[in-house]
């Protein structure tokens, strides 16, 4: 099982290599010009040329690519070709509002929707079915953006009960964290519900029609024992899963929501950065956004042992 | 019963339980309150990334410049320079320019304003600003002979020299510390200390997310009354927060929930949404606001024939474009004037066409007689720029009536001010024609208007070659009084409708929006926070 982990660790750092050998050729290839968004609409083309000389544009791309390399192994993420804030210092300003509030969103729809897929399933074909159903057909269909307008229109235009936008640390208090990332939160949360009812149901169908589900309801074992204790774990690793993966696309960016509700998450850092063709700081969240995805993958991996013994590596 | 009155009647009682329900102590509530009285939160036009004030023309950086920095010369609402940080005296020969700075004139980091950190700006300035290099063409020594006077020595006159240094956009000559004006003109600068009204925080700077400014409390503002950007800048809060909200509605509601104090421009679209609330108001700042423009690539076919420029200025409705853009009439006009209407040197010489509809048949007659063989114009269109989205769509319509084969290649902004930048042929990643805005005072004078340069490559993205009104501008400088300049800028706009070197498409407005509590605020194309009450 160690080796198995120090393995998969290992496997990060060619895996981003080569995310950022092609990020970097990628980009480069991109039309646009940081430059140009620096100088603004009057400059001339000479006044151009002279900035990205400046700003070491006009180097061949292989030299560009082998300073960036050498710093990066250094673990230096460079410094944003626009606002000459080091990409590090942008990123922890960014991440942490991103991670808390993708933190929040699962912790909600985990609680709302593992249950929600139990009962659908245990009430198959039922009316009790059926409203899961609906709501997860729904969940997936409405944009994120209109559920967050209507969110924005009910609670905090017409009842007045919460802001219509910002972010709050938990540090400066966990009630007013609450109070500002709930909406975005629940927001986010109804698709990860939709989501994870419908996978939870549809893992649990199979499940409850095996035999030892029988022979533990035959043995007189309470039906919510049977549910939770028996059906549940063996159900868990498409679950688990789908958790995972939303987690990671949570962290990855969430750039609607997080305009909507003007959070300064690391999704609007991201598109920003493209807009302005801020070369380093898209390098930079795309390296940390495969991170991500690897290690939360890494994660899901180890947790199926937790849940079903079986499994080994 | 309106939303409003249910939100504030009904509301309040739910909201109170809620939030005591949620926050963490009350103190913090507490603190909240104290630190709302007297900070005025802010949504700008867009979010501040560039620090340096002379390496960009960016509006947002410019505006972050008149919060913390200050300016020798400012101009008024008659647009008359006035004394800012600095008085002057002019020698009878016009030549010698003579500056004096005020007493009490201090940097954030408490150090005197002396006349060699005036004498470092303007240096680093005028390598960047157009209207800068025209006076260094002309300039013999520019020198701090002692701490409170600089002389500024010409080899022969220029007119408006102090409106150039006067000027409000594009670039104003700000003051900073000589140390960091000796940072190399084409290198943005890493130190943000001024001696104007507001203090950068800089630990609470988050690029393009928000950014802090506190009271300058050693600042002493001027005994006259704020006049457009001139006048004393007296500071009445503490903090001015700017926040970004990329999303617009967003910053609607945030409006109408009194989460934020201002708005610096609103979407007319969005107008009606604001309505009603009698706590809100919405008003035209400046009335000069901003000149839609087209601009033509007369390097290759069919545009550097002036034939085929006149034949596409001739297909062009003002009307129909500023009717796709805005929409409210109220908040657009018509004008043919190259130099903005409403502005000193205003004339409409050569526009009618531009400014009653367009004449198609006249456009289809020139193209005729220019022997236009059907060449594809290459037409740039940003797709992701609100008020650059309307324009080459209806652009496009007029000139396909006219008879143009138009090839609209919709792409990014981003994408658009690379491509402007190659020379290349339209069908090999060139282009021929592109469309822009421009705040008024860019181009209120043939000295600071980019698109009136006729130096070839040394010209804005267009690159043309025209003699003609570089000896224009020339006269322009040596124009002594107002009248003499007026009657050259005619020239020039008789000039430019001739030669098109770019086609003027109408002024619009945008309004701001701001809490009613909020007062005082200066009429001024740059929206500035010093004078402004929080009631």
């Amino acid at each position: 099982m160690l080796g198995y982990i120090i393995r998969r660790i290992l496997a990060i750092f060619p895996v981003m290599l080569i995310v950022a050998i092609f990020v970097f050729l990628l980009l480069r290839l991109t039309p646009g010009d940081p430059a140009a968004i620096i100088a603004g609409d009057m400059a001339t083309p000479e006044q151009l040329e002279r900035i990205r000389e400046a700003m070491g544009l006009n180097q061949p791309i292989h030299t560009q690519f082998i300073t960036w390399m050498g710093r990066l192994l250094q673990g230096d993420l460079g410094t944003s070709l626009i606002s000459g804030t080091p990409v590090t210092t942008m990123v922890g300003q960014r991440i942490f509002p991103t991670i808390n509030l993708a933190l929040l969103t699962i912790a909600i729809a985990v609680a709302i929707a593992v249950p929600m897929g139990v009962l659908a399933a245990w009430r198959h074909r039922s009316w009790v079915d059926y409203a899961v159903m609906s709501f997860s057909v729904l969940g997936f269909s409405v944009p994120v953006f209109v559920i967050g307008y209507i969110f924005i229109l009910v609670f905090s235009i017409v009842l007045g009960w919460l802001p219509v936008q910002g972010y709050a640390a938990p540090a400066d208090g966990f009630g007013e964290f609450l109070y500002r990332a709930i909406l975005p939160a629940l927001t986010l949360a109804t698709i990860y519900i939709a989501l994870i009812a419908r996978m939870t149901r549809a893992s649990m169908l199979e499940v409850l029609g095996e035999d030892y589900i029988r022979t533990a309801r035959a043995k007189g074992v309470k039906e919510s024992r049977v549910l939770f204790r028996h059906a549940l774990r063996n159900a868990a690793v498409p679950i688990l899963t789908v958790i995972g993966t939303g987690f990671a696309l949570l962290i990855s960016g969430v750039v609607v929501t997080e305009s909507v509700f003007n959070i300064p998450g690391i999704g609007r850092l991201t598109v920003d950065a493209i807009l302005a063709r801020d070369y380093p700081v898209i390098q930079a969240m795309i390296l940390i956004t495969s991170a991500t995805y690897v290690v939360v993958n890494l994660i899901i991996d180890i947790s199926y042992t937790v849940f079903d013994p079986r499994i080994r590596y | 019963m309106t939303l409003h009155s249910f939100r504030s009647k009904g509301a309040s009682r739910v909201r109170s339980l809620m939030a005591g329900a949620l926050m963490a102590s009350t103190a913090l509530v507490g603190a909240s309150a104290a630190w709302a009285e007297t900070t005025i939160t802010a949504v700008m036009h867009s979010g501040l990334r560039v620090l340096d004030p002379v390496i960009t023309t960016a509006h947002i950086t410019r505006n972050h410049a008149y919060m913390i920095y200050d300016v020798l010369v400012a101009l008024d609402s008659e647009f008359k320079p006035q004394p800012q940080m600095a008085d002057w005296t002019v020698s009878d020969d016009g030549k010698v320019y003579t500056f004096t700075l005020r007493d009490g004139l201090k940097f954030h980091d408490g150090a005197a304003v002396t006349a060699a950190d005036a004498e470092a700006s303007l240096k680093r300035w005028a390598q960047k600003d157009s209207g800068g290099q025209l006076i260094m063409d002309r300039t013999e020594s520019l020198t701090a002979t002692d701490d409170k006077t600089l002389v500024w020595t010409l080899t022969e006159p220029f007119a408006p020299l102090l409106d150039t240094i006067a000027k409000q956009s594009a670039l104003p000559p700000f003051i900073m510390p000589a140390r960091v004006a000796a940072t190399p003109a084409d290198t943005a600068i890493t130190e943000h200390v001024g001696s104007g009204p507001f203090k950068f925080v800089e630990a609470e700077f988050q690029p393009g997310v928000s950014v802090t400014y506190v009271k300058n409390e050693d600042y002493v503002p001027r005994d006259e009354p704020a006049d457009n950007m001139a006048g004393g800048k007296v500071v009445h809060v503490d903090k001015v927060v700017w926040a970004t909200m990329p999303d617009a509605s967003t910053s609607i509601n945030a409006l109408l929930g009194n989460e934020i104090d201002y708005i610096e421009s609103v979407q007319v679209d969005l107008l009606p949404l604001l309505e009603g609330d009698p706590d809100v108001v919405f008003e035209k700042r400046e009335p000069l606001g901003y000149q839609t423009i087209g601009r033509m690539n007369f390097k290759h076919p069919p545009f550097d024939n002036v034939k085929v420029r006149q034949a596409a200025m001739m297909a062009l409705d003002q009307e129909a474009v500023l009717a796709a853009l805005i929409g409210n009439p109220e908040y657009y006009s018509t004008c043919g004037a190259i130099f903005g209407c409403g502005t000193p040197l205003a004339d409409a010489t050569g526009s009618d066409s531009l400014t009653s509809g367009g004449d198609i048949e006249a456009a289809k007659a020139l193209l005729e007689e220019a022997g236009y063989d059907g060449t594809p114009i290459v037409l740039m269109a940003p797709t992701d720029v609100v008020t650059l989205a309307a324009q080459p769509v209806v652009a496009a319509q007029s000139l396909r009536n006219a008879g143009f084969n138009v090839d609209m290649q919709p792409m990014d902004w981003q994408t658009l001010v690379t491509r402007r930048a190659s020379q290349n042929a339209p069908a090999d990643g060139g282009w021929n024609i592109f469309f822009t805005n421009w705040l008024v005072p860019e181009i209120s004078s043939p000295l600071i208007s980019p698109m009136l340069n006729g130096r070839g490559d040394g010209a804005w993205f267009g690159w043309p070659e025209d003699a003609r009104i570089e000896e224009l501008k020339e006269a322009f400088i040596d124009a002594g009084t107002p009248e003499e300049q007026l009657a050259v800028a005619k020239d020039i706009q008789a000039h430019n409708m001739e030669q098109v070197l770019y086609i003027p498409l109408g002024q619009y407005v945008s309004p701001q929006a701001r809490r009613a509590n909020i007062t005082d605020m200066i009429p001024a194309p740059v929206p500035v926070f010093w004078n402004v009450k929080k009631e």
